[in-house]
Order: structure tokens, then sequence, then C-alpha cells
């Protein structure tokens, strides 16, 4: 794909975030749609393209009103969004259609009209994985990391620093859901849920949705927001089945999705100026940024213990406070998305500096799937 | 009310082989006619080569301890917490995710690269699940 043809003149998130009691998932899909057009200036008639995950793109795009000429219903987890990304940019290149709109949103915490996930005993996760006790993503997600941490000699205090570092920048944003400064020692003393992490190296629950609306960058200068340019993108899948994985010194997924961006982009790691690592736990950003190839493994995590991914560090990271303190609904890769979008728009509440270049990189599953996109607000 | 039951595993005519081992007592692998890769979970096709033919054999039993959590909540139906989730490497290359027995379910007893063999557990008539302890020896 050539880069800078296709640009985002639309985001928003849910008018509220975290607990929301009054509204269904589907609703909540409608909440940041409709706030998306907004921002865009645009009417609900203007889209012609449509993509969401999890719900159906019949079920949101008749909600709505809107009728598609192209629609894409890729669900692959978390990072579905990401990959949504990629395919619009694609897809409006190709002339397939116009004016995409891909929303977002789970009622994950009140549990208000949100589909059943479950894993049927006769598929090849319900028999080899299920029955050895898996519950959930805290009793999955880490499976990886003690060996992640033996083979590169990360500390567990290393790990923790990351939850305290995205805490500082949750502190800065007035709609994170935890903004109390944490230290190390409040992190590994917080009750363990899956050895070796505890509450506070896991996700929030929360509920909530985001929407993006992405055209031709040629259209975009006509539009109330400031452009921001998709610039390179990435995508790919490994295993549904963690411990299938081919390695867990690293994710298959992410470094196939994550060099393909900046490929694409025509970018070295010193250009990135904005890192959004999707963070259902703590380990991942130490996967991303070696799957990424800023660092080697081994240094990933001296280098955030080191602070040099908090305020005013030289690789500013998570800057809404990421899953970990922000909000994590289930499927955090829109609200990464956001994020990159606000900074590379200069309205984030943690704004970083004359920032130019986002990358933000996305997990689906446990490691099962990732999607990277590249943004730039410059042409 | 009965007690809450730890998931099962319904086989597939592609798994059935597999299961039928673990009833009888042997942990069955597969490996390809075409290029000896060895491979899981099962299917009738090597998913290295794409070769279908494809032999099933006992595999050895033996293995390390590759990774694992110990899950403290949630707990999953039939599990008492803190248990060990753990992913084994076998000897003959595979992994599986498992549960270890017959060792204290903490991150002192549980060291990886520990050496690890086989045993065989009845959940009911149709099901034995593989689960894995310390070697002797």
């Amino acid at each position: 794909m050539r880069k800078n043809q296709v640009a985002v003149v639309g985001a928003a998130e849910t008018t509220e975030l975290g607990i929301i009691p009054n509204a269904s998932q589907l609703q909540l899909h409608a909440d940041a749609a409709l706030n998306a057009i907004a921002d865009a200036g645009l009417k609900l008639s203007d889209i012609d393209g449509f993509a969401t995950a999890v719900e159906t793109p019949q079920q949101v795009c008749h909600y709505l009103g809107i009728k598609p000429t192209w629609v894409d219903g890729t669900s692959v987890g978390g990072c579905s969004f990401m990959l949504h990304v990629r395919h619009a940019a694609a897809a409006i290149e190709a002339g397939l259609c116009q004016t995409v709109l891909i929303t977002h949103a789970e009622s994950g915490k009140s549990m208000i009209g949100k589909l059943p996930r479950s894993t049927p005993p006769d598929s090849l996760n319900g028999q080899f994985e299920a029955p050895y006790g898996v519950y959930g993503p805290p009793s999955m997600f880490p499976i990886p990391v003690l060996r992640f941490m033996k083979t590169w000699g990360i500390t567990h205090e290393q790990l923790a620093s990351v939850a305290v570092v995205q805490r500082e920048w949750a502190a800065k944003n007035p709609r994170a859901m935890m903004k109390d400064p944490i230290t190390v020692a409040d992190v590994l003393n917080s009750r363990m849920i899956a050895y070796p992490f505890r509450l506070l190296q896991c996700c929030l629950v929360t509920d909530g949705g985001g929407a993006l609306i992405l055209t031709s960058a040629d259209r975009a200068r006509d539009f109330p927001r400031k452009p921001v340019y998709i610039m390179g993108t990435g995508e790919s899948v490994e295993t549904p089945m963690v411990s299938q994985m081919e390695t867990f010194n690293s994710s298959r997924a992410f470094k196939t999705a994550g060099p393909l961006a900046f490929k694409e982009a025509g970018i070295a790691h010193k250009d990135v100026d904005h890192l959004m690592i999707y963070d259902a736990f703590a380990h991942l950003p130490l996967f991303g940024l070696g799957d990424l190839g800023f660092m080697p493994y081994e240094a990933t995590g001296q280098f955030i213990a080191d602070g040099n991914t908090r305020p005013g560090g030289k690789l500013p990271l998570n800057t809404n406070g990421g899953g970990l303190s922000y909000m994590h609904s289930g499927m955090y890769g829109m609200y990464a998305l956001q994020e990159s979008v606000r900074q590379m728009r200069g309205i984030a509440p943690a704004q970083v500096p004359n920032a130019k270049i986002s990358v933000c990189h996305g997990v689906g599953g446990m490691f099962a799937a990732s999607g990277t996109i590249v943004f730039t607000n410059e042409r | 009310m009965a007690e809450p039951q730890r998931a099962r595993p319904k086989p597939t005519p592609e798994t059935q082989h597999f299961w039928d081992g673990t009833k009888a007592g042997e942990l069955r692998l597969q490996r390809c006619d075409a290029c000896a890769h060895v491979y899981f979970p099962p299917r009738p096709f090597c998913p290295s080569c794409a070769s279908r033919k494809v032999s099933i054999f006992k595999a050895s039993g033996r293995g390390f301890l590759y990774s694992y959590v110990i899950n403290h909540r949630p707990a999953a139906p039939g599990f008492t917490p803190p248990y060990a989730i753990a992913v084994v490497e076998l000897d003959e290359g595979p992994r599986m995710m498992s549960n270890i027995i017959d060792c204290p379910q903490t991150p002192e007893a549980l060291e990886l690269d520990m050496k690890l063999e086989v045993a065989f557990q009845e959940l009911d008539d149709k099901i034995t699940l593989p689960v894995f302890r310390p070697a002797k020896g």
C-alpha cells in the first residue's frame, strides 16, 4: 500500500467511559459512531464503508441506518480495529468505497447486551487447553511470561514498573479510570491473580467504545479536523492456543505485523515520536519493544524501569495510561488508536510536544493476532 | 447441587486417536512420513509440508517445564486455587498445555526446565487426561 493516501478525519470515544449501566453494547457502538460522525462534520448517509468486530457489520449498520457498499467483519480480538484500518485504507485506495466508519464497543463491565464468549468442548482449545483450568485471559495471557523472563533476564520489579509508569500517564488524563500514583512495591504487594502477575499488572474491566472515520487523503483536506495520515500498516495471526505459540521468547504475530508497518512507512525506530503498545497485561510492552525492533529483548525491562517511556522520557509509551490504567473494555485496540490520533492532532491530555509520527501496535487474543498502524500528521 | 465439573474434552474424528491413546495409557503424537516433522495438536496432514501421509506413534512421555502460571482467581470450575497451568515441551518437540501433579503448586517447587513425565488422570469412562509430574531419577 502507498503511504499517506488515506487519512483519519473523524475519531471519538463513547460519551462516557468506565462503568456505563444505562446502555447496551449495541447502543455504545452507536454512541461512539454518532460522536465520530459529529467530529468529522459528516452525516450517517455519507458513510459507504463499515467495519466492526464481535458484533456483525449487519447488526451495527442496521441499528445506525447505514447502507454500506463495503464491509469488513474481521474479528481477531482486540487488534481487530488495527486490521480494519489497514483493510479500509486498501479499500479506499482501490475505489471500493469513499468514507469508512469503524466502530468498537463493549459492555465489558456491565455486561448489557454483551455477546457470550464460549469455547466448545470439541474445539481444539476446548480439548487441549480448557481441561487444564484456563479460565479467562488472566489465566492464559501471562503463561509465556516466566519463560520470557528467564530467557531475557527480566525481573519482577521491571515488570511491575510497567504499571507504575503507565499510572503516571493516567494521572494526566481526566478520563482515565485509575489515576492515583502507585509504586513498584504497591504492584508487587497487590493481590495475586495468576503468578507471576498481580492485580495491578492486569488490565481494567470497563465499558466503552470508540469509532474512527477514514477517507482519501485528497478529500481529507476539506474536513474540519487536522487529518491524520495512515503512513504504514501490518497485520498477522499466529494461533488461538497460547500453548502452541512458536516460542514464548517473542511473538511471531508481532514480529510480522510490526516490521511490515515500519517498512511500508519507510521509517526507522529513531523517527518514532509516540508509541502505543496494547497492554492487556504488563509483559506486552516488553514483547512489543523487542518484537518491533526498538531494542534487544534483554534491554526492554530496564528501559521501562529507567523511566524512558514515562512523561518526559525519550520514547513516550501508552500515553493515555493504557489498558492497565485508562480503560479496557475487553478489546482495547480502538482506545490505543484513539490516543494515537489525539497525539497526531495535538489534542491529547498528555500531549507529546511536536509529535509527528505515532506507532500503534495491537494484539488480539493471547498473542493470537496482531496489527500495527503508523500514523503521521505530515503528508 | 452437583459439584461444578472440570471442562471435558469432546473428541472429533481428527483427535479420536489421541483420546483413545490416553485411555490406553499412551501419549500419542503424529509424525509426517514425508518430512519427519512431529506435531501436535492432532490433524490428518503435516502442518509443515502439507503431506497427508502421516503416522501416529507412542511418544516417550518425557519432557520439561517450558512455562506456567499459578492461577489464583478466578478459578475454573472443578479447580481449587492456587493451581498451576503449565506448558510442557515434549522430548519429541511439540509443546502441550497440562497440569503438574505430585508437586507443590509454588514458584519454588515449579522450576522452569525441570524434567517431567506423563501421567494419566481418568475424568470419566470416556476421557482420560494426560498430565505431568516431576520425573523420577
